[in-house]
């Protein structure tokens, strides 16, 4: 694991999300109304939308394009349509998000 | 030889140590105990009922003097130990020096003083220990008000001791609802409606600014502007181990001072115990572990192994009444189920936490009998696969055959209640279906169960089906979401009835199926709770889809739109001007002029958005709102002034009714048209409000539409008068907001209710109208402002930006 440090918990707004660029495009951060996080790639499969602007309910988040919706645990779409994105593990610790970048480098390397 | 012990604090951990050593091995130790404070170990639990009046400080004693003069332990109290001398094996007070062969650190935690301007002012206390509780006391005077800052547990205790005491109460609490540690938001909404119950105000989301005042404290402000008089206020924010000495001392401290599992420190001959200490980089707060500390320490001391394992702890809190259980892990998780429990009638939640087939954490709140069994679940790791479908009923429903809902209500007797509103048993139901009723619309109307609040409808359907047979068909539901049966127009009327004011509330007390909602209802409640309570109600931005919350319309590719407002569509070279700079500066793809007679920015960075606003509102300009289901635009034609058939001023009209209704959210977007002449060159009459000037004055029409449906509108009233066509307008606008469900455009609206009762309350009963007229007035008074110059505040503008940015790291 690679644990990088991307900021505090309080910087992501409840039930809502964050961005964290990276090389091989951005992963949304998602905080739940009990403060669990999720990390997630930030494009919808079905037309490239950005799931991090969606609505958080629950453990899963609605596309803003076109309501597709994905479980935040497995990046499932849920329902009648079919497809997924990536999930990162991301984790808490005293209060700052931790994400690990161990995926998104190697995949680079690939 | 007897050897010296020095025990710094007395509090609980440490008190209970004394009693483990006197038990144990009373002549093993020469015992000094020094306090801070003037006085021995006391229950410092039970300071909430000291505080309220229930107790005297007499009954929470737990040592008295004989106790310890009994005992041969010496007492130092109100003496400061100010320095340990590790090397010396001393500890130094104003009285000289005391040497000791073991030392026992039990110096508890310090209360966490927020760093606000004006925390030094006479009438600031924290709450603690027993000169804090006196002084709230002695502050307490009835009718005299009170402001506790913080929502856990020690500020809700101290809020209801307080109010019990006759102040008036205000709780400020940072997070979105309260003890959010140990609660999630749906039993946290019920302890706020408890306690606002017994008339204590509850302000979330509310973050202290300072504390005003000359010579004693006066009034609290908090960042949103709001003000509460306060002749009293508590800090309760939260504690942090009291580790002064300990760092003085040079031992290891963390967050507390680092112990091993025999709680020993990093010099073997001082020990720590209580609040003050960090075990595996954690710290204890709640009394069990504390407990539990003392018991190792006391071995330790003699000479025997022990070892200190946290064990998972349950919290059981009585805040005033209200009923609260929670333990183990309750958040929401990967691989993680809830089954959640909801009685609105009798203001029961429960929710369990399950993971790989075992409990792992529970809420409960108004019923908390089956805490205790649960909690033994999770510290157990039961597999409860087999008891899945009953388990949130508790042990009582375990063992035996899968209950099945028919049979259940089938063996209800027939004085069991089945409404709880309107007190309507199974027999009288039975009777109403054996008497003819056979669809729930008839046994409503015949005997008013299911016509309240709506949540026992599907227990009153199972009577008629055990009653019916067969021949009873459950009708389709038309409910807002799969989270809710009921309707929209059901959820509007009882968010009204039952004064519902915000999203928790509305799920809780309505029976909603899911713990957070979903995309689709969520939006609609936090626009009916907007509109319905706009001075009491918090907008949700969470709730809000995306245009609505970034204030910007998002585009195919992820950027957004920017669209100022042009009131009535007539702008200015300078505002044009700083258009075309905004533009450059951010290198926009696309300028392009709007059907609404608006220029559209597009493909604007959602980085850039607040920079952007910034600089248009530099230039005098506001939200164009293109992107809110509210006012959007006001278009006209140039009307009287310039052109040579105008019979009004329709552009000074439509500016006029813009600043009238901008900022307003309604159920879905509105658009207005002002046309100086029937030639009708602003196209009025496919809006959802069209005014059409003659010369005689105004002719308003209402309900058209040019999207998917073509809709000419419909006549609603003429006025030689402005004034009035602006009032009919608002008024018209208000009773959309007040009844349409949400998503319904006005045109929607209006072919279900009716053209003549939407003219009989707007046009026909003028103190209607004027009431209608103030509830907008009221709601412009919280909206009709710039969300842009807020968002495009510095303080707010990191939000927009990317979290962290790693693209150089994930590169390497």
């Amino acid at each position: 694991m690679n644990w990088i440090d991307i900021g505090a918990l309080d910087d992501i707004p409840v039930q809502g999300a964050r961005l964290v660029k990276t090389a091989l495009g951005c992963v949304a951060v998602f905080r739940s109304a009990d403060d669990a996080v999720f990390a997630l790639d930030d494009r919808c499969p079905h037309k490239g939308g950005p799931l991090s602007e969606g609505i958080v309910h629950g453990t899963h988040v609605t596309c803003p394009l076109h309501n597709w919706v994905f479980d935040l645990n497995t990046g499932l779409a849920q329902g009648a349509d079919e497809g997924g994105v990536a999930t990162h593990p991301v984790r808490v610790q005293g209060g700052r998000v931790l994400l690990d970048a161990a995926r998104l480098q190697r995949r680079s390397a690939a | 030889m007897t050897r010296k012990l020095v025990v710094i604090g007395a509090g609980m951990a440490s008190g209970r140590v004394l009693e483990h050593l006197a038990e144990a091995a009373p002549d093993a130790f020469d015992i000094t105990l020094f306090n801070a404070e003037p006085r021995g170990n006391y229950n410092r639990i039970m300071l909430s009922p000291v505080l309220s009046g229930e107790k005297s400080y007499a009954e929470i004693v737990t040592h008295d003097d004989a106790w310890y003069a009994a005992r041969g332990i010496e007492t130092r109290f109100g003496e400061h130990v100010t320095k340990i001398d590790r090397a010396r094996r001393v500890v130094v007070t104003a009285k000289g020096e005391t040497g000791y062969d073991r030392l026992l650190i039990a110096t508890g935690s310090a209360p966490f003083i927020i760093p606000v301007q004006g925390r030094e002012l006479a009438g600031v206390v924290t709450y603690r220990d027993l000169d804090d509780t006196d002084a709230m006391i002695a502050a307490a005077k009835p009718g005299a008000k009170a402001v506790v800052v913080g929502g856990g547990l020690l500020g809700l205790e101290a809020a209801a001791g307080l109010a019990m005491r006759g102040m008036e109460v205000t709780v400020i609490h940072l997070m979105g609802h309260l003890m959010e540690r140990q609660l999630d938001p749906a039993a946290g909404y019920l302890l706020q409606k408890a306690l606002e119950a017994k008339g204590i105000r509850i302000h979330c989301k509310g973050a202290t600014k300072a504390i005003l005042g000359h010579d004693r404290v006066e009034a609290v402000l908090l960042e949103d502007g709001t003000t509460y008089g306060a002749d009293l206020v508590v800090m309760a924010v939260g504690i942090r181990p009291e580790t002064r000495l300990a760092t003085d001392a040079g031992l290891e401290v963390g967050r507390g001072i680092t112990v091993n599992d025999a709680l020993v420190t990093s010099d073997p001959a001082i020990l720590a115990v209580g609040e003050c200490v960090e075990h595996d980089r954690q710290l204890f707060g709640l009394v069990a572990p504390l407990y539990d500390q003392a018991k190792v320490v006391a071995a330790t001391l003699l000479g025997q192994e022990a070892a200190f394992r946290p064990v998972q702890t349950a919290t059981k809190l009585k805040v005033t009444g209200c009923d609260l259980f929670s333990a183990g892990d309750f958040a929401e998780g990967e691989g993680r189920e809830d089954i959640v429990f909801r009685d609105p009638a009798r203001g029961i939640y429960k929710r369990l936490v399950i993971r790989d087939d075992r409990l792992i954490g529970t809420v409960m709140y108004g019923d908390t009998a089956d805490g205790a069994w649960f909690f033994g679940l999770i510290k157990d790791g039961t597999d409860i696969a087999p008891m899945r479908e009953t388990l949130i009923f508790g042990p009582a429903h375990q063992g035996g055959a899968t209950p099945d809902p028919m049979a259940a209500v089938a063996a209800l007797p027939p004085e069991a209640e089945i409404c709880g509103c309107n007190g309507v048993c199974k027999g009288k139901i039975v009777a109403a279906v054996q008497g003819g009723a056979v669809t729930l619309d008839a046994v409503r109307a015949e005997t008013k169960a299911s016509s309240s609040c709506g949540t026992c409808t599907g227990l009153v359907e199972r009577v008629m089906a055990a009653t019916l047979g067969d021949a009873f068909a459950v009708p389709a539901k038309q409910g807002m979401c799969k989270c809710t049966d009921l309707s929209h127009e059901e959820v509007r009327r009882l968010i009204k009835a039952q004064g519902l004011k915000s999203i928790p509330a509305v799920m809780q007390e309505l029976g909603w199926s899911t713990a957070g909602g979903c995309h689709s209802c969520r939006p609609a409640l936090n626009y009916y709770l907007i509109a319905d309570w706009p001075l009491e109600y918090r907008d949700d931005r969470q709730s809000r889809f995306v245009n609505e919350r970034n204030h910007a319309n998002i585009q195919k590719d992820g950027t957004y739109s920017v669209v100022p407002r042009m009131w009535g569509g007539v702008t200015t070279p300078t505002e044009l001007r700083a258009i075309a700079d905004a533009a450059d500066k951010y290198g926009v793809p696309m300028v392009k002029v709007t059907g609404g007679q608006r220029i559209d920015l597009l493909g604007v960075k959602k980085e850039d958005l607040p920079a952007m606003w910034a600089d248009l509102n530099a230039a005098g300009m506001v939200s164009g709102h293109a992107y809110s289901k509210g006012l959007r635009t006001v278009k006209t034609c140039v009307g009287s002034e310039f052109c040579r058939f105008g019979t009004q001023d329709s552009t000074g009209l439509g500016i006029r009714l813009e600043k009238l209704l901008w900022g307003s959210w309604t159920p879905h977007k509105v658009k207005l048209g002002v046309s100086g002449c029937p030639r009708n060159c602003a196209e009025a009459t496919v809006k959802d409000v069209g005014i059409v000037c003659v010369d005689s004055g105004f002719q308003i029409s209402v309900a058209g539409a040019a999207g998917m449906e073509v809709k000419e509108t419909e006549f609603l009233a003429a006025t030689p008068s402005v004034d009035e066509a602006c009032e009919i307008t608002a008024a018209f606008i208000q009773l959309y907001r007040e009844q349409a469900r949400y998503l319904d455009r006005p045109y929607r609206w209006v072919a279900k209710v009716g053209l003549d009762r939407v003219k009989a309350q707007v046009v026909e009963d003028r103190a209607n109208r004027a009431a209608l007229c103030a509830r907008f007035e009221l709601s412009q008074s919280v909206y009709r402002k710039d969300p842009w110059a807020e968002h495009a505040k510095p303080e707010e503008r990191p939000m927009w930006a990317a979290l962290a940015d790693l693209s150089l790291e994930a590169a390497e």
